[in-house]
């Protein structure tokens, strides 16, 4: 047997390991491809702007008379349900988009390229919480425009936004769970609706709690975080106590990370 | 002489799936090295392994003179890989997906756009740069991602089945990007089910099935290894083939096979055929074809195996058990 020698070029040094700047600028250079696929793909465009224009539409115009009198009087309460509502769905792009990767073979290219292990996820994960803004934006922006006026300053809006971001960021561990343990893509949207439509709907998002909800359902949506997360979202943007309804939402959101993260470690463990 | 990969004993489970049971293989700097064999017999997870995107549970890899284990990071800076489905991103463009590995490794905006021009022009995309990667066809997938590989300027690479699915022309196309990086000095490990595209383009060829070596060697040693020579006699008269039939198989030993007139037989000793023409001019018997050649390499497969390539999972019993009424 000949001698094994290292093939290197002499001239090229490699290094052992990855620096922490490389590390930040890895996941930067993943956040603009994460982003740069917007262009390419206007369906995703329309997801993140006509889809919540279309929702607020529909909700303030066919829900608002019947259910608070009038439009203008339904906005306080639909428009912070709504933020809340679509930037839950969104959180499901994290774990489709990694779906996407795992299946078409991208993450192995990335995984054999000599860059930080964490920057695939964590660039997914910023360039996703960059659209979640431009969401909000929109369905605030949206909101206004019909007549939805915040009546406190532009730091509790500010301070709005980043709860929201903060809850979904934590909440979308669960996300990217699902998206490394189905099959197809599409299989992640489906787990996606099924939980987040009925977490939505039990919630105080669309409707105030009315004496004449049972008291079990009642209990349900009291103690459902997105109520937690709308009530803070709508303290933060009209006036009204927030702190509680944030520290529990916030709670919330981090016992699902403390839930979903390991399990997500072991599920990548298990699949590749 | 130097080996860009060298593994010993590796061994992979998955479950209860033993996927890789104490592979050893060499690949010589510079050389393509084949690793051949059917669906299932543990090529995907040996590149894998070797690229560093799995660690074995035994045994040891070392890859451009690093462990693929404790030393990856040093292994990834050498290394290309194109696996099995093209790891690109079809939202993107072809610069797009090129640019974003050179930024990946580090180059400056400028050089990652010049290196990302210099591919697509290379791999025959120019036209198509522009357009997102869902847009392009089997063979244009597969060169993207050849070239995404290619970015870093690795010199090991890993193709693990690269022409699987791609017509003729498109496979032969690869076939001439895969000779020119040997020129250029780069050390290729292929992963292929065709025997043809071993033949072709392999230096050394490891035989894997069901996790294990069976066989390694050269083409031509595997040729010679697994059954010597194949002669094949074609008489001018059709109906003749009863004659060379019989002669064949009275010097041979065994009943030679006969398809559209074309008598063949797998010999081992070289004096049969002089023999052969000798008793074929005896008997009058006119021949329009008669050849010795060694085994092809799909001849070997089957030898080494006992099974095809192509229908690992259509054994004869199964065909049966499958058109027999319950």
């Amino acid at each position: 047997m000949t001698v094994l020698t290292p093939t290197a070029p002499a001239a090229v040094a490699l290094d052992k390991r990855i620096s922490p700047l490389t590390t930040v600028r890895n996941t930067l250079t993943l956040t603009w491809r994460g982003l740069v696929q917007i262009r390419h793909n206007p369906m995703e465009l329309l997801d993140l702007s006509i889809q919540p224009i279309m929702f607020v539409l529909l909700f303030a115009y066919v829900f608002g008379p019947p259910m608070a009198g009038s439009v203008e009087a339904y906005l306080p309460i639909v428009i912070p349900g709504i933020i809340a509502q679509n930037a839950l769905f969104a959180t499901m792009t994290t774990g489709f988009g990694l779906n996407v990767d795992i299946t078409k073979g991208v993450f192995d290219r990335f995984r054999s390229l000599p860059i930080a292990r964490t920057s695939p996820l964590a660039g997914r994960i910023l360039a996703d919480t960059v659209k979640q803004a431009w969401s909000m934006f929109v369905l605030l922006g949206m909101g206004m425009l019909i007549g939805f006026r915040i009546e406190t300053n532009a730091f509790a809006v500010l301070a709005a936004f980043l709860l929201l971001l903060a809850f979904t960021l934590l909440v979308s561990w669960a996300s990217v769970f699902i998206g490394l343990s189905v099959r197809e893509p599409e299989k992640v949207q489906i787990f996606g609706f099924t939980i987040i439509f009925p977490l939505s709907f039990l919630s105080t998002a669309f409707i105030k709690l009315s004496p004449g909800t049972p008291d079990w359902l009642a209990f349900v949506m009291r103690n459902n975080p997105v109520t937690q997360l709308v009530e803070a979202t709508r303290g933060l943007l009209l006036g009204g106590p927030v702190a509680a309804h944030a520290a529990i939402a916030i709670a919330w959101g981090i016992a699902l990370a403390a839930l979903f993260i390991p399990l997500s470690i072991w599920q990548f463990r298990r699949r590749v | 002489m130097t080996h860009a990969i060298q593994a010993q004993g590796l061994v992979k489970r998955f479950g209860e799936t033993l996927a890789l049971d104490g592979v050893d293989l060499t690949a010589r700097t510079g050389t393509v090295l084949g690793l051949l064999g059917p669906n299932g017999a543990g090529k995907t997870t040996a590149v894998r392994v070797l690229a560093t995107l799995i660690r074995p549970n035994e045994g040891t890899a070392k890859v451009g003179g690093h462990d693929v284990v404790s030393d990856a990071h040093r292994v990834r800076q050498q290394i290309g890989l194109t696996g099995q489905y093209a790891g690109i991103d079809e939202m993107l463009t072809g610069t797009e997906n090129l640019v974003l590995i050179g930024r990946l490794l580090g180059m400056p905006r400028r050089e990652a756009k010049s290196r990302a021009a210099e591919l697509l022009e290379r791999f025959d995309l120019w036209d198509a740069r522009e357009r997102a990667a869902k847009t392009y066809s089997g063979g244009m997938r597969r060169r993207l991602d050849l070239a995404a590989s290619l970015v870093g300027r690795p010199h090991i690479l890993f193709l693990d089945e690269p022409t699987t699915g791609l017509d003729p022309r498109s496979r032969g196309g690869l076939w001439d990007i895969v000779r020119g990086l040997v020129d250029d000095g780069v050390t290729v490990l292929l992963t292929t089910q065709y025997l043809e595209e071993a033949d072709q383009l392999a230096d050394d060829i490891v035989v894997i099935d069901h996790g294990r070596v069976i066989a390694k060697g050269t083409p031509d040693e595997l040729k010679t290894q697994a059954g010597g020579q194949v002669l094949e006699v074609r008489p001018v008269t059709e109906a003749d083939h009863v004659t060379v039939s019989r002669v064949i198989s009275e010097l041979v030993g065994s009943v030679p096979q006969v398809v559209d007139g074309l008598v063949r037989a797998p010999i081992t000793d070289p004096a049969v055929m002089p023999a052969v023409v000798r008793r074929l001019d005896d008997s009058g018997v006119l021949v329009a074809e008669l050849s010795l050649r060694k085994s092809s390499l799909d001849e070997v497969f089957f030898a080494l195996t006992g099974h095809g390539t192509d229908e690992v999972e259509e054994t004869p019993e199964a065909l049966v058990k499958e058109g027999t009424p319950a």
